[in-house]
Parts: C-alpha cells; sequence; structure tokens
C-alpha cells in the first residue's frame, strides 16, 4: 500500500462487458477495486482478498482469475467480463436462470464469482460430468449451499446451452 | 378463498431476491458510498491478559488527519449490551484477551489506515492468562467474576443412585469439540453516520436489527427514536453476525460522532477471523447406567463450554447444549451439569445449532461405545432408548407429536443401504488399505428460543395494504441466504389467497418494522411465520368485514378490493404480536417442563473411506432423513439441509481453529480449510412430513438441525472403518495417524474404559 503513494498513477484502457473504459489507477491497484471503485461495477465481491475464496472472480480475455490477485497494469487492453456483463438484454443467461431455479445462490456473496466459473467451465467444457463440474467450481468457495444444488444448476445450464 | 388451485406454500416459488443476486445487482454494505465518508480501523491488543499503561502515538503518522476515539468519547456506557453488559466497546483498563478493541482510527484514504494502526504502540503489565477449560476450572487466577464461571445449568429427573446399583454395565467416556468459525464469505462490515438532530443511523451486513438497536442506546445514552439499524444485503451469517454486529456498529458510531463524517468499517479476511466469534469449544463427560440389552437405565452427563472473555450470549448457547445433551432418547432418570466458563480467548459465539452440535456429538458417539462396551449393534442400542410419545424428555417434557424414531431410522438405514454395506465393507476391510465405514446419528433440535424464551422477545410482526393493492411485510428479520424473504411472502399470500408476486416485504429498518425479534434459533419460519400467517388473515377480515370483499374472490378481485380500501382509509396495518401457546409451560428455575414448542427429528449415515497411507478421510455418500413439520419450500429446505451438511462435514474433517496465546492462529482461508466442491459428497435429502400446530402451515424450524448430526456420523463411521474410538472433532489426518500408531491392537478401546466389569 506504501508503494501506491510514491508511485504514480498511470492511464489504463480496458474492455469491461463489451464497453473500452479508460481509467487513472496506480499499476498495482488490485483490478477487483478498479473495478468496484473506479468503474462502479459492485457484483464482483471481495471475499479473502488472497485468492483462496474465488469471490472476485471474472473473466480475463476468456481466462478465470481472482481479480484480488491482479495489478490493473497487467490486464491493460484486456476484454473483461463481469457478473454485470452476463444478461443481455434484461434476458438472464442460462446459467442465471438455473442459479435460480435449482436454489445455486443463497446469500448471493459467493454468486458472481461462482456463475463466472461456472461460464467459464461450460466455455471450455460444454458437456461437463460430475466430476468436471466439482473439479472446474473448486477454486470458489460456498459456505451456504453446500454446493449440491449449485452442480445441479451448471448441469442444467449445460443442457440448455445445448439445445 | 380460491385455495385450492392456488397453493403456493409447498411450491418452490423464485427467490425473492434471486434475481439481483444472480446478476451482481444486490447491494451488500461495502458496495454503498456515502460522500464524505471516512474508513475505520481498530487498533487490538497484543496480549491475552493485562492492564494498559500508557497509549503512545508514534510521530511516523500525521494524525492530525486521523479521527481518533478512545474508551474516553463514548457517550454512554462503555459496554456491548447483550444478556449482560460486561462486554466493554472499547477496553479502558482492562485487557481480557489478545483481539480486545482499544481504540478507533477513521482517515479518508483507507490505505493509511494500517500503518497508522501499527503507530499506535500500546504498553501493558501483563497478567497470567488462562487458555483452556481445564485451566479456568482450577481458579489458580480469576478471571471472571468469584469462579470463572459464567453460568451454569442443572437438569434433574428421577433417582439415579437405584439405576447406577442395578446397572449391568456403566459406560464412561468424555467428548469434545473444537472452536469453528462460521466463515460467511463477507466479512463482518457497518456504515454509521450521525446527524446531532435526528442521531444515529448504521446500515450494515447483520442478523439482529434490534440487538444492534439496543447496543448503541446504550452506548450512546440515545433514546429509541433516535438510533436507526438497517440491514443491507447480508453475504452469510450462520450466528456469527447475531452478536458482533453490536460491536462494528458501536465503533463505527463512535467514528462518525468524532468526525462528524460517515465511516466505514469493513474487516479484512483476517481480522475477521481472529476478532470475531467462533463455536464454542466443548467438553462432555458421559457415565450411563446400562441394562445388558443396551436400555438407558440412568445416567449422569457434565456438559462445559468455554465462553471466552465475556458472558455475551454463552448462557444461551449453554442451555441449548444442556438441552440438547440426552438426545432422542428416554432417559428413565438423568442429571445434567452444564457450565460455561471464562477464558482468555475472544468471546466464543452463536453459530448454527448453538451448543447442540457439541453436546450431540459426545451423546451419538457415546451411543456407538455403549453399543461396542455391550456387543450388541448400534441399531439396537438406539431402538432401544428412543423417545416415544407420551413419554418425557430431560425436562419432563412430554413428546406430544406421533413421531416414531424406530421406522425413521429404518427408512434411513434403507435409503442408505446400510445393512448390505456394512457387511461388505467388515469383510473387505479385513485385506484393505482404504478401510471403509459407516456410522449413524439419531438427533432431534429444538425450534425457537429456549423454554420462556419466545415469551420474553414478545415478538410483533406487521402486514400492510399497499396503494396498488399489493400488500406488505414488516418485519426486523433478516436474510441472509436462508430464504426468509421468500417463504415469508410465500405464506402472506396463501394466507391471503394472493399471488406470490402480490406480496412484497420490507428492508428490515428500525425506524420501519416492528421488532419481530432476532434471527436465529431457527425460528423465524415457525414462529415469525405464524404471526405473519394472522396478521395477514386480519387484513382479509377487515376488508371483507368493509364489504370490499365477498367470501369467495379471485387474486385480481382481491388487489382491486385491497387498492379500494387504501383509497379510502388510507394505508392499513394489521400486527400480530407473539402469544405463547397454554401447554407450553417452562419452569426457569429448575429447568423443567417444555424446553421446546417443537422438535425436529433425523436420522443421518455417513459413509467413509479411510486411505491407510495417507490418513485421509472421504465421505462417500451421506444421507440426511428428518422430520421438520411441512416443508414449505421444497427447493430452499434442501439447501438448508445440504448447506448444513457440509458445514457439519468441516466441523468433522477440515475446521482446526489453531490457538496461540488466545489467539487464532490461522485466520486465512489458506490455512483454515472449510470444505470445497470437491470435498463434498453426494448429500441426499429426505423429508419427513408430520406438521406442527405451532408453526405457520405446520411447519417447524429447520436451518440448525443439520449442523447437529455429521460430526457424530461421520466419526462413527471413521470408528467403524478402523475399530478405534475417536472421541474428538474436528479429526484430521494427523489425529488418525496418531491414533493408528499408538494403537497397536485395533481391538480396544483407548478411550476412558468400561469401569464396571
Amino acid at each position: 500500500m506504501n508503494d501506491q503513494q510514491t508511485a504514480t498513477k498511470s492511464d489504463v484502457t480496458l474492455v469491461v462487458n463489451g464497453k473500452t473504459i479508460a481509467v487513472r489507477a496506480f499499476p498495482m491497484e488490485r483490478l477487483l477495486d478498479v473495478l468496484r471503485t473506479q468503474i462502479g461495477l459492485t457484483g464482483t465481491k471481495e471475499g479473502c482478498g488472497e485468492g483462496e475464496c474465488g469471490s472476485c472472480s471474472v473473466l480475463v480475455d476468456g481466462a478465470l482469475v481472482n481479480s484480488c490477485l491482479i495489478p490493473v497494469l497487467q490486464v491493460s487492453g484486456t476484454h473483461i467480463t463481469t457478473i454485470e456483463g452476463l444478461a443481455t438484454d434484461k434476458r438472464l443467461h442460462a446459467l442465471q436462470q438455473a442459479f435460480l431455479d435449482f436454489g445455486g445462490a443463497q446469500c448471493g456473496i459467493c454468486t458472481p464469482g461462482m456463475i463466472l466459473a461456472g461460464v467459464h467451465l461450460l466455455s471450455k467444457n460444454p458437456q461437463p460430468t460430475g466430476t468436471d463440474i466439482r473439479e472446474g467450481l473448486s477454486g470458489n468457495l460456498c459456505r451456504c449451499t453446500g454446493y449440491m444444488q449449485i452442480f445441479e444448476a451448471v448441469a442444467d445450464a449445460a443442457l440448455r446451452c445445448r439445445q | 378463498m380460491s385455495m385450492s388451485n392456488n397453493r403456493i406454500v409447498g411450491k418452490s416459488v423464485p427467490r425473492l431476491e434471486g434475481r439481483d443476486k444472480v446478476t451482481g445487482a444486490s447491494r451488500y454494505v461495502d458496495d454503498m458510498e456515502l460522500p464524505g465518508m471516512l474508513y475505520g480501523a481498530t487498533v487490538r491488543s497484543r496480549i491475552p491478559r493485562g492492564k494498559i499503561k500508557t497509549i503512545n502515538f508514534l510521530p511516523t503518522v500525521n494524525w492530525d488527519e486521523f479521527a481518533v476515539v478512545t474508551a474516553k468519547d463514548i457517550p454512554g456506557k462503555n459496554c456491548i449490551a447483550l444478556i449482560g453488559e460486561d462486554q466493554p466497546c472499547l477496553a479502558h483498563e482492562l485487557i481480557n484477551h489478545p483481539e480486545e478493541p482499544i481504540l478507533l482510527l477513521a482517515h479518508r484514504d483507507k490505505n493509511l489506515l494500517a500503518k497508522a494502526v501499527e503507530a499506535v504502540s500500546v504498553e501493558y503489565d501483563p497478567l497470567p492468562p488462562v487458555f483452556s477449560i481445564e485451566d479456568s476450572e482450577k481458579l489458580s487466577e480469576i478471571i471472571w467474576g468469584t469462579d470463572n464461571i459464567f453460568k451454569s445449568y442443572l437438569i434433574e429427573k428421577g433417582d439415579l443412585e437405584n439405576p447406577f446399583k442395578k446397572a449391568d454395565r456403566i459406560v464412561e467416556a468424555e467428548y469434545s469439540t473444537g472452536a469453528q468459525e462460521q466463515l460467511y464469505i463477507e466479512n463482518n462490515g457497518m456504515i454509521a453516520s450521525f446527524d446531532p438532530q435526528q442521531g444515529i443511523t448504521v446500515w450494515g451486513s447483520l442478523q439482529c436489527p434490534y440487538y444492534v438497536h439496543k447496543a448503541l442506546m446504550e452506548l450512546c445514552g440515545l433514546p429509541e427514536d433516535r438510533v436507526r439499524v438497517v440491514q443491507m444485503e447480508t453475504g452469510g451469517a450462520f450466528g456469527g453476525k447475531e452478536e458482533y454486529p453490536s460491536m462494528l456498529a458501536a465503533h463505527a458510531t463512535l467514528l462518525a460522532m468524532k468526525s462528524g463524517k460517515p465511516v466505514k468499517i469493513v474487516y479484512d479476511r483476517m481480522e475477521d477471523m481472529a476478532a470475531t466469534t467462533k463455536r464454542h469449544p466443548s467438553r462432555a463427560r458421559h457415565r450411563t447406567a446400562v441394562s445388558k440389552d443396551g436400555k438407558i437405565l440412568g445416567g449422569e452427563i457434565e456438559f462445559t463450554i468455554d465462553g471466552g472473555a465475556y458472558k455475551t450470549l454463552s448462557p444461551v448457547v449453554l442451555s441449548r447444549g444442556a438441552l440438547h445433551a440426552g438426545g432422542p432418547y428416554y432417559w428413565p432418570s438423568v442429571r445434567i451439569r452444564a457450565k460455561a466458563v471464562a477464558t482468555n480467548a475472544p468471546p466464543h459465539g452463536a453459530f448454527r445449532g448453538f451448543g447442540a452440535p457439541q453436546s450431540l456429538f459426545a451423546m451419538e458417539r457415546h451411543m456407538d461405545f455403549i453399543a461396542q462396551t455391550l456387543g450388541i449393534s448400534p441399531i439396537e442400542v438406539r431402538k432401544r432408548n428412543f423417545l416415544r410419545p407420551g413419554q418425557t424428555t430431560t425436562t419432563e417434557q412430554v413428546v406430544n407429536e406421533q413421531i416414531d424414531l424406530g421406522k425413521l431410522l429404518d427408512r434411513a438405514l434403507e435409503l442408505a443401504d446400510y445393512r448390505a454395506k456394512k457387511e461388505k465393507f467388515t469383510q473387505a476391510n479385513v485385506s484393505a488399505d482404504k478401510k471403509k465405514g459407516i456410522g449413524i446419528a439419531a438427533f432431534l433440535h429444538g425450534a425457537g428460543f429456549t423454554g420462556s424464551g419466545e415469551r420474553y422477545l414478545n415478538s410483533l410482526v406487521g402486514v400492510e395494504t399497499c396503494p396498488d393493492g399489493t400488500v406488505r411485510i414488516l418485519v426486523s428479520s433478516t436474510e441472509f441466504g436462508q430464504g426468509t424473504k421468500t417463504v415469508l411472502c410465500q405464506i402472506a399470500a396463501e394466507a391471503l389467497g394472493v399471488r406470490y408476486e402480490d406480496v412484497s416485504i420490507a428492508q428490515p429498518d428500525t425506524e420501519k418494522v416492528p421488532n419481530s425479534g432476532p434471527t436465529v434459533a431457527s425460528r423465524t419460519v415457525m414462529v415469525v411465520g405464524k404471526l405473519v400467517h394472522s396478521a395477514a388473515f386480519a387484513i382479509l377480515q377487515t376488508l371483507r368485514s368493509s364489504g370490499l370483499l365477498g367470501e369467495v374472490y379471485s387474486p385480481e378481485e382481491f388487489r382491486a378490493s385491497c387498492r379500494q380500501h387504501v383509497a379510502q382509509h388510507g394505508v392499513f396495518r394489521s400486527l400480530s404480536r407473539y402469544r405463547q401457546a397454554d401447554d407450553i409451560s417452562w419452569n426457569e428455575e429448575n429447568y423443567r417442563g417444555a424446553a421446546y414448542a417443537a422438535f425436529a427429528w433425523a436420522v443421518y449415515i455417513a459413509e467413509v473411506t479411510v486411505d491407510l497411507s495417507s490418513y485421509s478421510v472421504i465421505v462417500d455418500d451421506f444421507v440426511c432423513l428428518q422430520e421438520v413439520g411441512r416443508v414449505l419450500h421444497p427447493v430452499l429446505a434442501a439447501g438448508q439441509i445440504i448447506g448444513g451438511v457440509a458445514q457439519g462435514i468441516g466441523f468433522a474433517l477440515y475446521e482446526k481453529v489453531v490457538w496461540e496465546n488466545g489467539r487464532m492462529k490461522n485466520g486465512q482461508m489458506t490455512n483454515y480449510i472449510m470444505p470445497t466442491s470437491a470435498d463434498i459428497p453426494p448429500i441426499r435429502v429426505f423429508f419427513e412430513e408430520l406438521g406442527n400446530v405451532h408453526g405457520a402451515f405446520g411447519a417447524k424450524g429447520i436451518g440448525e438441525l443439520p449442523m447437529d448430526g455429521p460430526a457424530p456420523a461421520i466419526v462413527n463411521a471413521i470408528s467403524d472403518a478402523l475399530g478405534i474410538s475417536f472421541n474428538s472433532v474436528p479429526l484430521l489426518p494427523e489425529d488418525i495417524f496418531e491414533a493408528l500408531s499408538s494403537n497397536v491392537s485395533h481391538d480396544t478401546m483407548p478411550a476412558l474404559a468400561d469401569s464396571k466389569q
């Protein structure tokens, strides 16, 4: 944090949910903070601040990352997808709808990261097995659901996406 | 009423706030900013016990830029009022635990706070600390009251002398459980703002708005209409946001008063884990007189919990633990001595199950130990002792519902394919490197506040008509994942014969909603739901008696009449207050009578594999069968069970708080391990539905129940797999390794042996 006071801010351009956004930020500022405070996208959540819980997961050029571990300068020029970028024209993404139908969201704090992890899994593996789902989501902690209903939601979304 | 084709209760309607949660639109406290807001931080003690000598502000920081609050800035009482008033808001002179808050700082730039906290240097005169139940009992240091005991209870039923004389065997053992962190994914957070005319407003992540309200009134010496508490969307709680939010609200409020600006405090993970409450560590000792065919004749149970440095909720946690200590069994005679003792650790507090998971772990391990001692099966020993309708519990509460626990157990055994598996495992284990085992836990969980608790709470609930013809529920009951909002709206919609979409629920805000009590103790659907039902029904009666609504109506006709009623008379608010049923009587003095209005009943069965090369345990299958009254929302109810079981698996196998001088040493998600999606077995949920006259549409409490069963079922399964008795959780691979290394013969029990050979 002390580094930030001595460092100077840089111009960083990001494409967030399809929109090009220019921000001025300290090079080591966490992508999580830039998204939440500068860009106002508070759907990305902080759970642990050390890359363990996955609540701050976003997609950077299609890769799933913990935004609490990413200095903003490192993702300059990339395409970033946050939870706010999933639904189109008020129509929920199939996985968001499945989370609603199967009880995948309880308190909701891990939900944005968990849904992005699920979207990432389905993008790499459109027909995941039960084990694939368990492993694909194992970087995202949920304390409420015990995961089972999240597994059901991902399996259902996989089915819906194929149809 | 068109109830028959419009049933809402019993259906899995969409979670009310679900869309906001899956789109990231929900507003949690850290998502909220106020103009000019400062960020707050806490300077905490670095020693477990002692006296503050001096506080020095090092010159490395420009202190003029900071708002600084000490105990001297507190306008009212320096305490966090709860049951007692012993816990200070800020330490003034004495330090009683290593996370004791001493001083508060606020600054516009949150990046400057960590350095400033480090630049406050506190000198102490240390005093000898006490870290364990055993040390506290020795009384070599008196750290609380005159005897280090926050609270004790004695439950006595029948004569104990005779059973111990007549017993074929006396079975004795000691059991213990460790602390457990709630580990909600959203850390504790609060924003406070102060206006000299209007008073205090706080917004936060919390379970009990009126607990915070009461604490702030005492702290600031303000009347109730000048303290306002608003619950933001809350990212998990599990009891962990029952009491500590009052502390956080107090701190944010003091900084807001001092600085004249709104102040936000959001803990980081390490501060949240180290400083806020955890599940009470416990020790239970059973001494049971049994006949050779496995019947319990009488018993003595000692149940002790470590309360940490202040009383806080320990008396009530202890009460629930003591009241569940006898499990779902008939005790012709029993003596339960329970006590909560003080240590120099941060106060332990509420966590799902609230004392019951601790005492039921001991009971259900002990049942297996009795079975093993007598050479009968874990099934038989339970069946011979199950409570039956008409019999009495340890507090002499008559079981007046038609529960057949033997049948419940049989169904669970069938669902788990217990007998076939048991036989298969016994044969395969002889030569296998991976040993398999299967274990049972049978248990009960009382719903709602204990004894007279609900009467004292005196909950009030409102339902009001809205100008657009919908109705709105007004309660202080909070949503933090369980589905409070959804189920209460279902109940009102069902009671009124309207659509689910025609009912809304107010954000919990003490300025706008009545006090429907805290959101704890699995009481919301059963107790608050019942009040919502009756308040809603009074609206129906009002519309009918005003002539605007007939006997038979459609949801559209209801809305039209409601709209018309508001246009003619203004908003009509129907209030309903709790009244204890006549058959619920409780004697607080001798702890006798109806401890709970209703019990939920359950049998859980765990199947495990213990790998003898890594000593790790995998749970392969988990069957949970429970009778929880009527299930009002199948998806949410199953979600409660599965989620509770996952936390129970963590309690049993992974979650170990490592203590160092009273402080949690592993306060990070990196080294405090909770189950991930890869660790969870298939958790198979089944319900029996007997109903319940005391709950809305026959519902009982459900939230805490699933926390009680996993630890004993899993440890029973591990003990079954290895032929060694494990009596403590968490049970980590190193514990299993140690037990196997020290236990040459697998046939003997290392625990306290049966003393009457």
